[in-house]
């Protein structure tokens, strides 16, 4: 593929690239800028963050699963972009340095890159701009004070107006389409072709099991599947829209599902990764597809020129197996707006709470009225080979008053609805016990009570 | 004066820049060959087929190299000859290597690797502690025991006794910048090898070994390190062995980095134990007798497990005086990784378990934890001895921890979490204190000896050389801070080199906490002479040497005087050396370790934490909410860098017991091989409030301006953490929690779910 961006201010046109090379190993190996590091190489720790601007912003991402012809026509600003061209340091870099911020150094490459994003975007939540990126070294506490200092300090002039793109908008390729129907006839001629949106999975493929990969496509460039649109009946999300997007565009709707998202992975994995790529691969222990469901999302998807609608939970037939055909693809998600308040209530348990895969995931839509269930739309992750539907407790607890009482008796009847698998994550009973506890703790929060220990005050 | 002062780390503006140039950044040849890894795919058997010819004709593969292939030893151990870098005929773990491919690109040599048709008839594999036990698969022969007074008729007569168990996990270092060598060939028979280690003098040992060459034809340097922590003390020595074959095969300069998921599963961890443990307590609440069964599941090869386990049976006391105990270690030979050095080498495993006795016989005796353990520290007045025999001198806990407890409310914050306790249902608090003695010395006595190289130039800049390598915890700046110091120069004349066995030769490795003080005196010692040179030099008219002052950049005697550059270029001139080698051998240390007495330790390292957690019943999610911690570092030689050192170990210690998990499966598997999957503390899970203050003192011995070894004691006030889970999973019934490590949210709620019913 032929690609075009601008690097630290200087325009970089390259020919012929495999679409597969990864950003990082650009930097390090053919381009000879290796203050970028390689800490796993799958995307977890942030030691690689580069800088990437474009119409949509400027995002912190991973450079290690970011495939080259994902920046085409993109700015990208690697941690030796960061100073000025003086040789100035940039305010995040001499915090750093003040507080204390560095011992073995490896790490912080990435995180000043990830910091001075924080920074051009006013972003003063540290722990959740920061928690891509591991330190194994300083316990945090430093780098978040030398994160605080510098969010107090002006943006550096020379980062001020980054372009967001070269002059030449990248190049056009083939398999780079621009349309959603240039995309639809791509991959009916090929169709058993490897869709890339953010790479955030397919980067793992090629990194990890050292796959390769035949023919790809991308599609993040397609403007109308990264759409969100929001009416008073309905959200649709392009396929294509990043999990960031989808975040911050449901945070007054769905806030329960927002705050999950917070904790879906790091800023760098949720500005790539897509709510498409998250329902399309198909896993067991994708995050968006429980409170999808439980809001009864329907999933469009598009042949040529044919589309489909169907039931999200419809999608996942087992293990593995979702009703794709060869040559089709996710065209978006249409989440319908009940009456009433949103009652979605969102759990993720993971061994560690920010940048963890989901031990369990649970999505509760109870809705209620004269203190009686009316409906009852439950959703779990990680209980089964798929995302699936706690229908014995939703049956449990319809048309039963909303008690304690009921809560307990409904309890026992996930032990119906699932047998989950024990792994590294969890053991079959603690997710099994935990997720019928997420029933009572959707009880308690509504009789005011706090639960969730990240709301206590010291 | 730059000691005593909060300077930054040497490197940060080259780190925050990108500058700072770690072994993967050090610009190549353009022929530079690349190395990877086949790795055995069980964890035990005896190879009975290797079809290597899909590797070799992978694109970009230029050698194929099997045990047979090699030109010198097959052997990357530290001691023990026991080690082979590529399995001769049997494998003994799942990820062992086995043969080595040569490429050339990092990628293509990871893609052939993983074409080779390897056969393994798979033998039975002993892989847990248990499976150990039942065919007495030990280490020397069988378990060894040492002892002070009689254990059982005490315990006989003991109060209250408790007994139990605590299973303690493994840990990974995962230091962030994974395992790394380049080997470049040098003409006649030379090898000069840039690696990621704290111990160039053992991979020059091990690089000789294999070349079948005398030491001095191995150069090994080491600038910095992207973090070590134990792991790439000995984890090294088989990338930095197999770059030099192969460079020494094809005459190519040769690189070696293992992908994150094979470092994790190739390289050794922390020792994961199972202490079993009895204790009586007399009707005063005193202690009387203790016992411990260590099980110390030390994977497939010995590396360095002997003397981990030891350290675990030296700190099997922690703080406390027990009049008779028995310690028996069992080093158990698994087919599992080769548990390797951590942080803290064995001491904080047996930390846990007296921690652990002190917390279960308070809750037996229904007494304040911090109470029952203030009332069995070792006397501060007339010094006790340790189970091993040493006195314990200098012992500052006793007042150290009442001061951490009054500055941080430990008793009022421990009556408002028993009020908040009872208005939360789901939610509850607990708070605990833990303290640390940690021994500070190599146990092995020769290891405490360190080498530097002091060089002034004739335009007053010096450079410096020791044998301690940098991994990020401020040694290079702190031995930097000394020698201006005594030069009497700013910082900015001082040029730290990267560690090199040919400049200073025989070193140990960075290790056991000692890299500053022993490297300090070390550099001292040499910067000592040359000031005595010098001072000779412009002593006259009357002056003598020794009232020659070097301060504020100048060299005075008496009226007169002389800038450093000028007393520099004068010595110069006059034909005088001012180049010095330094040496440093900590004095009073003795150690008789088959009989566990002696004084294997210099000095202790004190400290203390007050941890605040909350817990989730329902789900066993926990939080840290506030520590507070007061450490000893003696008289700091660099407060930022100890702070540093102390947050940074706390958070580490932390994490070791509550979210890092390992987990093995049935057929010796690593499952939790990569980030994804093996969780360190990230941002948020450091204390929402952390306060950390230095102890107000000084070493009682004189070590480098009487200060204290700090690498390795703070990761043990992050035991705390776990006592604090302990504690409020106790607010949920009349039960003993008895929590097992790492407390994962899953431990968490299946020990409060028990203590309810």
């Amino acid at each position: 593929m032929d690609i075009a961006f601008l690097l630290n201010g200087e325009t970089v046109e390259l020919t012929g690239v495999s679409p597969t090379t990864t950003v990082l190993d650009w930097l390090r190996e053919t381009r000879g800028l290796t203050g970028t590091k390689e800490g796993c190489n799958e995307g977890d720790c942030g030691a690689c963050t580069v800088m990437v601007t474009d119409d949509a912003g400027t995002r912190a991402l991973n450079g290690c699963i970011l495939f080259l012809p994902q920046i085409n026509g993109k700015t990208l600003t690697t941690v030796e972009g960061l100073s000025a061209p003086d040789g100035e340091m940039h305010p995040v870099q001499q915090a750093m340095v003040e507080h204390h911020g560095s011992q073995c150094g490896f790490c912080t490459p990435g995180f000043v890159v990830s910091m001075a994003v924080g920074q051009i975007n006013g972003e003063t939540d540290h722990d959740l701009q920061l928690a891509g990126n591991l330190c194994r070294c300083t316990g945090y506490a430093p780098i978040v004070r030398a994160a605080s200092n510098a969010a107090r300090r002006p943006v550096p002039t020379w980062l001020r107006d980054i372009p967001t793109g070269p002059a030449l908008r990248g190049y056009a390729n083939d398999f780079q389409p621009t349309t959603t129907a240039a995309l639809a006839e791509l991959l009916r001629a090929h169709p058993h072709a490897t869709l890339i949106a953010g790479a955030t999975d397919v980067g793992l493929w090629v990194n990890k099991s050292l796959r390769d990969l035949g023919t790809v496509i991308f599609v993040s460039q397609i403007e109308e599947m990264r759409r969100i649109e929001t009416a008073p009946y309905m959200i649709r999300i392009g396929a294509a829209a990043s999990v960031e997007a989808f975040r911050l565009a449901i945070a007054k709707r769905y806030p329960s599902f927002s705050a999950m998202l917070d904790r879906f992975a790091s800023a760098q994995v949720r500005a790539a990764a897509t709510v498409g790529g998250n329902i399309a691969n198909g896993s067991p222990i994708g995050d968006t597809p429980p409170p999808l469901i439980a809001l009864g999302a329907m999933l469009q998807l598009r042949h040529g020129d044919d589309t489909r609608e169907i039931p999200l939970e419809d999608f996942f037939l087992e293990y593995g197996k979702q009703d794709l055909e060869p040559g089709e693809f996710v065209e978006a998600v249409v989440i319908p707006r009940e009456e009433g308040e949103d009652r979605l209530k969102v759990y993720k348990l993971s061994k560690r709470f920010d940048q963890d895969i989901s031990a369990v995931l649970g999505a509760f839509n109870i809705r209620v009225k004269d203190g009686n269930v009316t409906s009852a739309r439950i959703a779990f992750g990680g209980m089964a080979g798929t995302p699936l539907r706690a229908k014995a407790v939703e049956k449990a607890l319809i048309g039963k008053p909303w008690t304690i009482q009921t809560v307990r008796n409904a309890k026992w009847s996930f032990a119906e609805d699932f047998r989950p698998m024990s792994d590294m994550r969890a053991s079959s009973n603690y997710r099994l016990e935990t997720a019928a506890n997420m029933l009572e703790r959707v009880w308690m929060e509504d009789q005011g009570q706090v639960t969730d220990v990240r709301e206590v005050a010291p | 004066m730059s000691m005593g002062k909060p300077l930054p780390h040497d490197s940060a503006p080259l780190h925050v820049t990108g500058a700072a140039r770690y072994i993967d950044d050090i610009p190549v040849p353009a022929d530079c060959l690349h190395l990877a890894f086949g790795l055995s795919h069980v964890a035990r058997g005896v190879i009975t087929s290797m079809d290597l010819d899909p590797v070799r004709s992978a694109p970009g593969v230029v050698r194929v190299i099997t045990a047979a292939d090699l030109p010198g030893m097959n052997d990357i151990s530290s001691a023990a000859h026991d080690e082979p870098l590529l399995a001769p005929g049997d494998v003994q773990y799942h990820g062992q290597p086995i043969f080595l491919v040569v490429a050339t690109s990092h990628r293509l040599a990871r893609e052939a690797a993983a074409k080779a048709e390897i056969t393994i008839d798979p033998k039975p594999a002993i892989l847990t502690i248990d499976d150990a036990i039942a065919v007495r698969s030990y280490f020397e022969g069988g378990p060894l025991t040492w002892k002070r007074g009689e254990v059982d008729p005490a315990m006989a007569k003991a109060d209250t006794i408790i007994e139990g168990k605590i299973e303690i996990g493994g840990q990974e270092h995962f230091y962030l910048e994974g395992q790394v060598s380049l080997a470049t060939p040098q003409d006649n028979g030379d090898m000069v090898l840039a690696t990621s280690t704290q111990h160039p003098t053992e991979i020059q040992h091990k690089v000789s070994e294999a070349l079948g060459t005398p030491f001095h034809s191995v150069r090994v340097e080491t600038r910095r390190m992207g973090g070590g922590f134990g792991g790439k003390e000995s984890q090294g020595n088989a990338l930095a062995v197999a770059c030099a074959v192969a460079a020494h095969l094809t005459g190519k300069s040769c690189k070696m980095r293992y992908d994150r998921d094979d470092d994790m599963v190739i390289t050794g961890k922390r020792h994961d134990f199972r202490i079993a443990y009895k204790a009586g307590v007399d009707a005063k609440g005193k202690l009387v007798a203790v016992e411990f069964d260590q099980y110390v599941r030390c994977g497939w090869s010995q590396d360095l497990s002997l003397a981990i386990a030891d350290r675990a049976m030296l700190h099997a006391d922690n703080a406390y005086w027990i009049p008779n105990i028995r310690i028996t270690s069992h080093r158990m030979k698994t087919n599992t990784c080769s548990a390797t050095a951590f942080r803290g080498f064995g001491g904080p495993q047996g930390m846990v378990a007296i921690e652990r006795v002190m917390d279960q016989l308070a809750h037996r005796l229904k007494m304040d934890p911090l109470e029952f353990r203030q009332a069995n520290f070792y006397k501060k007045s007339k010094p006790q001895e340790t189970p091993y025999g040493q006195p314990v001198k200098g012992f500052i806990l006793p007042d150290l921890v009442k001061q951490l407890a009054d500055t941080a409310n430990y008793a009022s914050r421990r009556d408002a979490i028993r009020v908040w306790n009872d208005k939360n249902p789901i939610l509850k608090k607990g708070i605990a204190l833990t303290p640390v003695k940690f021994g500070i010395s190599f146990t092995l006595t020769h290891l405490n000896q360190a080498g530097a190289l002091v060089n002034v130039y004739a335009d007053g800049s010096i450079n410096i050389n020791h044998g301690g390598t940098e991994m990020g915890q401020g040694l290079f700046q702190k031995v930097a801070q000394v020698a201006a110091g005594e030069f009497g120069i700013d910082m900015g004349r001082v040029r730290i080199t990267a560690t090199d066995t040919s400049k200073v030769p025989n070193t140990s490795a960075t290790a056991a906490s000692s890299g500053s003080d022993m490297n300090g005196m070390a550099v001292k010692n040499a910067v000592d002479q040359i000031k005595d040179r010098i001072a000779r030099l412009v002593a006259v008219d009357g002056v003598k040497p020794k009232d020659v002052i070097f301060e504020g950049g100048k060299v005075i005697a008496g009226n007169t005087v002389f800038t450093f550059e000028e007393a520099a270029k004068m010595a110069h001139e006059n034909r005088v050396s001012l180049s010095a080698t330094g040496f440093y051998a900590t004095p009073d240390i003795s150690w008789d370790r088959s009989i566990g007495r002696g004084n294997p330790f210099y000095y202790f390292a004190h400290g203390a934490a007050i941890t605040e957690v909350v817990i989730d019943t329902l789900t066993g999610e926990n939080k840290i909410l506030r520590v507070d911690i007061l450490h000893d570092v003696g008289q700091s030689l660099n407060p930022a860098v100890d702070v540093g050192q102390i947050e940074g170990g706390y958070v580490q210690g932390a994490g070791w017991l509550t979210t890092e998990e390992l987990v093995w499966d049935d057929k010796g598997v690593l499952r939790t091989h990569a980030p994804s999957t093996y969780k360190i503390p990230a941002c948020s899970d450091r204390p929402d409030v952390f306060n950390v203050a230095l102890w107000n003192g000084e070493n009682h011995v004189p070590t480098i301006y009487r200060s204290k070894a700090v690498g390795e004691p703070p990761l043990m006030l992050g035991i705390s953490a776990l006592m604090a889970l302990s504690d409020a999973i106790s607010a949920c019934g009349e039960a003993y929690p008895n929590l097992h490590t790492p407390a994962t949210p899953e431990r968490v709620y299946m020990a409060a779910k028990k203590v309810r019913t």
